[in-house]
């Protein structure tokens, strides 16, 4: 007897996470994937490996996606669901932390604040215009330190001297951060005063004006940071609590997304595993129809044109029509 | 003369209509799109706000087509809004094009309102000030027409039951708008246009999420850079209740006149609670605005604004308190020059989630209050 299980699919700007969880909502695989630009490639990639390894011992009953690329995958796959990340994010933790009530949730390119009352999402944030407070910034800052990403949380933990670097943007932290190298501060202070300056920033711009209260739930690709989970407990004096699957809990979210749907609606739209071996292509066009030049995409399955989106009036979701050449 | 105008939404048609109609040539620039802001960006100051950058693309594009006058509206008072038609002169000049520029001051006394038609009179010499003040009659006529169905549309879009049908229906609206030609066939057209959309078949009994859009004017108005923000609540499923439109701007500056009446006082009475004057831009509405979508049951509301806009961002720093206060979900949305939509969808399904919920919870009986 295979066992049944939930795919959830989060498609991000830098990463694409999937997991399988099985009906007791327990996680039986998770991937963490970079996405490098080619959603649709590290997905079949992805389906492949399932297939490899759990195609025989798994039954795929609901499939759910979420992340910016969430209705590329829904195209690819066949989701039960598809759901914004903030929602996704938001199911994910208030499972597994129930009476959790602030989300922060730092990701590759974007960071969000979700407040939760009552298992209910109240109020959220996302970043806006600036990326200086996600973890690109943090990326970017230990590579010019020459430090690896993965030991900056530990090397920030040792800091014993607090030292004071400019967050408000990533190019006055840089400068400031020199400056202070000059000055001949330890790189363990400086690292942590990074993390600070970084955890100011998300205050003072994502969470600015909300009502965060504990308990408090660190996620997304950046809870890895020891360092910044410790400025963050610095900062709002309360505990921070990192979940253990704090980098895949958008596909987490999507999963049990699709257990919930798949309630409702008994069968799933999924395409089954073997989609892995569909050939898509994807071409693009600016329509010349009107002023509005919309940058029209194409979708095409096995060569026949599948969907077409990104035009503002509708005209090229009939896919009778054929797209101009080029 | 040939003369050009910026674009504002739909603003454009009783514009054209009343220039039509005292024989003026008129150049319409095509619609904002991304070449407006490409040339708007390129030729404007890097820290003003989106609108300026559109409207001078606009008017670059207006000019390149053949005009030889622009025509803009200025003002002192609402915001770096006054200054925009100066500072574009210079831009213009400084590109090496010989244009003429009649601007009218805002028209909230009866002097500035005569210099208006003054204006109008000299752009169509052959004109005589009844015509004119007909003519200007006429527009506001035919203004208020225009938002009574772009309201419409607001209304019936969640209901629809064929998806796409009103926008659909909006898209033929317009471009037979482009094509038209003075006050009787452009009435006439936007008239139909009103029966259509009433006729496209709904689903009654569709109980509809009601979410308020405020903020500042231009980003309300102009969709290319708000990303149709009310077709996509619309298509989501939630009706959309424009909380100012070009008609009640109009009328807000010309209501000293006895038989015009505007919201203002309203809006103000409702705006007290938490700013009590004026203090530029549509700060003041915003906030008023929001305090009568309470009263009125809305669900929520979406705030957009340019980024760097002076006036909105005070009011920005009022409506933490008015969450808390009123009970309200707010969301603010920053636009500049942005074009990538995911982030902005991403937002707005994520608030109607919310909204969603929170009248689930409501209709259950539960009394639901975050703080």
């Amino acid at each position: 007897m295979k066992e049944k299980v939930f795919l959830g699919i989060d498609v991000g700007s830098v990463s694409t996470n999937i997991v399988l969880m099985n009906e007791e909502q327990a996680l039986i695989e998770k991937m963490y994937l970079r996405t490098m630009g080619n959603p649709i490639k590290v997905l079949k990639d992805a389906l492949h490996t399932l297939r490899d390894y759990h195609g025989d011992e798994i039954e795929i009953i609901g499939v759910g996606t979420t992340g910016s690329g969430r209705d590329l995958a829904n195209f690819i796959v066949g989701a039960d669901i598809v759901k914004n990340e903030i929602t996704s994010h938001a199911i994910a933790s208030s499972t597994y932390v129930p009476d959790v009530k602030t989300i922060i949730e730092i990701g590759g390119q974007d960071s969000k604040i979700i407040l939760l009352r009552n298992q209910i999402v109240c109020d959220f944030a996302m970043n806006t215009v600036c990326a200086a407070g996600t973890g690109s910034f943090l990326d970017r800052q230990a590579a010019r330190l020459g430090v690896p990403i993965e030991s900056f949380g530990d090397i920030a933990l040792k800091s014993k001297t607090p030292v004071r670097i400019a967050g408000r943007c990533a190019v006055f932290a840089e400068s400031d951060m020199i400056h202070k190298q000059q000055l001949g501060y330890s790189q363990e202070d400086i690292i942590n005063g990074l993390c600070e300056a970084l955890v100011r920033n998300y205050l003072n711009n994502v969470g600015k004006g909300k009502d965060i209260q504990a308990p408090v739930v660190f996620q997304g690709g950046v809870a890895a940071n020891k360092g910044i989970k410790r400025a963050f407990e610095k900062a709002l004096k309360c505990e921070v609590y990192v979940p253990i699957h704090y980098n895949v809990m958008g596909a987490l979210g999507a999963a049990l997304l699709a257990q919930k749907e798949l309630k409702k609606t008994k069968k799933t739209k999924f395409y089954g595993l073997n989609t892995a071996d569909v050939d898509f292509q994807v071409k693009g066009f600016e329509c010349s129809h009107c002023p509005n030049a919309c940058e029209v995409v194409g979708i095409y399955k096995d060569g026949q044109l599948a969907a077409r989106w990104g035009d503002k009036c509708g005209r090229w979701s009939n896919i009778d029509l054929d797209s101009p050449v080029a | 003369m040939k003369i050009t105008f910026p674009h504002m939404g739909t603003t454009y048609i009783p514009v054209k209509m009343m220039l039509d109609e005292l024989e003026v040539e008129v150049v319409l620039p095509p619609k904002s799109n991304k070449k407006t802001l490409e040339l708007g960006t390129k030729y404007s100051p890097e820290g003003i706000c989106v609108p300026f950058k559109i409207i001078t693309g606009n008017i670059i594009e207006g000019i390149e087509q053949g005009a030889d006058t622009v025509f803009m509206l200025t003002g002192c008072g609402p915001c770096r809004f006054g200054i925009f038609h100066a500072l574009q002169n210079e831009i213009i000049r400084d590109m090496g094009y010989e244009v003429e520029f009649i601007t009218a001051d805002r028209f909230s006394n009866y002097q500035g309102l005569k210099e208006f038609v003054d204006q109008l009179k000299e752009a169509s010499s052959s004109n005589h000030y009844i015509k004119i003040l007909k003519t200007i009659r006429k527009g506001l006529k035919l203004l208020n027409e225009v938002d009574v169905l772009h309201d419409l549309g607001n209304k019936i879009r969640p209901k629809e039951i064929n998806k796409g049908e009103v926008d659909y229906l909006f898209s033929h609206y317009e471009n037979e708008i482009r094509k038209s030609y003075g006050y009787i066939e452009m009435m006439e057209i936007t008239k139909s246009y009103q029966e259509k959309i009433k006729n496209v078949s709904i689903n009654k009994s569709r109980d509809c999420l009601k979410v308020g859009i405020v903020g500042e004017i231009y980003t309300i108005i102009e969709n290319y850079i708000n990303f149709n923000i009310e077709r996509k609540l619309g298509n989501m499923g939630v009706e959309v209740i424009r909380t100012t439109s070009a008609t009640e701007f109009v009328r807000e500056q010309l209501d000293f006149i006895p038989f015009i009446r505007s919201e203002k006082k309203k809006i103000y009475q409702a705006a007290s609670l938490y700013l009590d004057i004026p203090i530029g831009g549509h700060a003041i509405n915003t906030i008023g605005n929001i305090i009568r979508g309470v009263h009125n049951e809305y669900d929520g509301f979406v705030h957009l604004l340019p980024f760097t806009c002076m006036p909105e961002i005070v009011a920005l720093s009022i409506l933490p308190t008015i969450e808390k206060e009123q009970n309200v979900p707010i969301m603010s949305l920053v636009l500049d020059e942005m074009t990538g939509e995911a982030g902005y969808m991403t937002r707005l399904e994520a608030f109607v989630d919310l909204i969603q919920r929170r009248r689930e919870l409501k209709n259950e009986g539960k009394s639901f209050s975050w703080y």
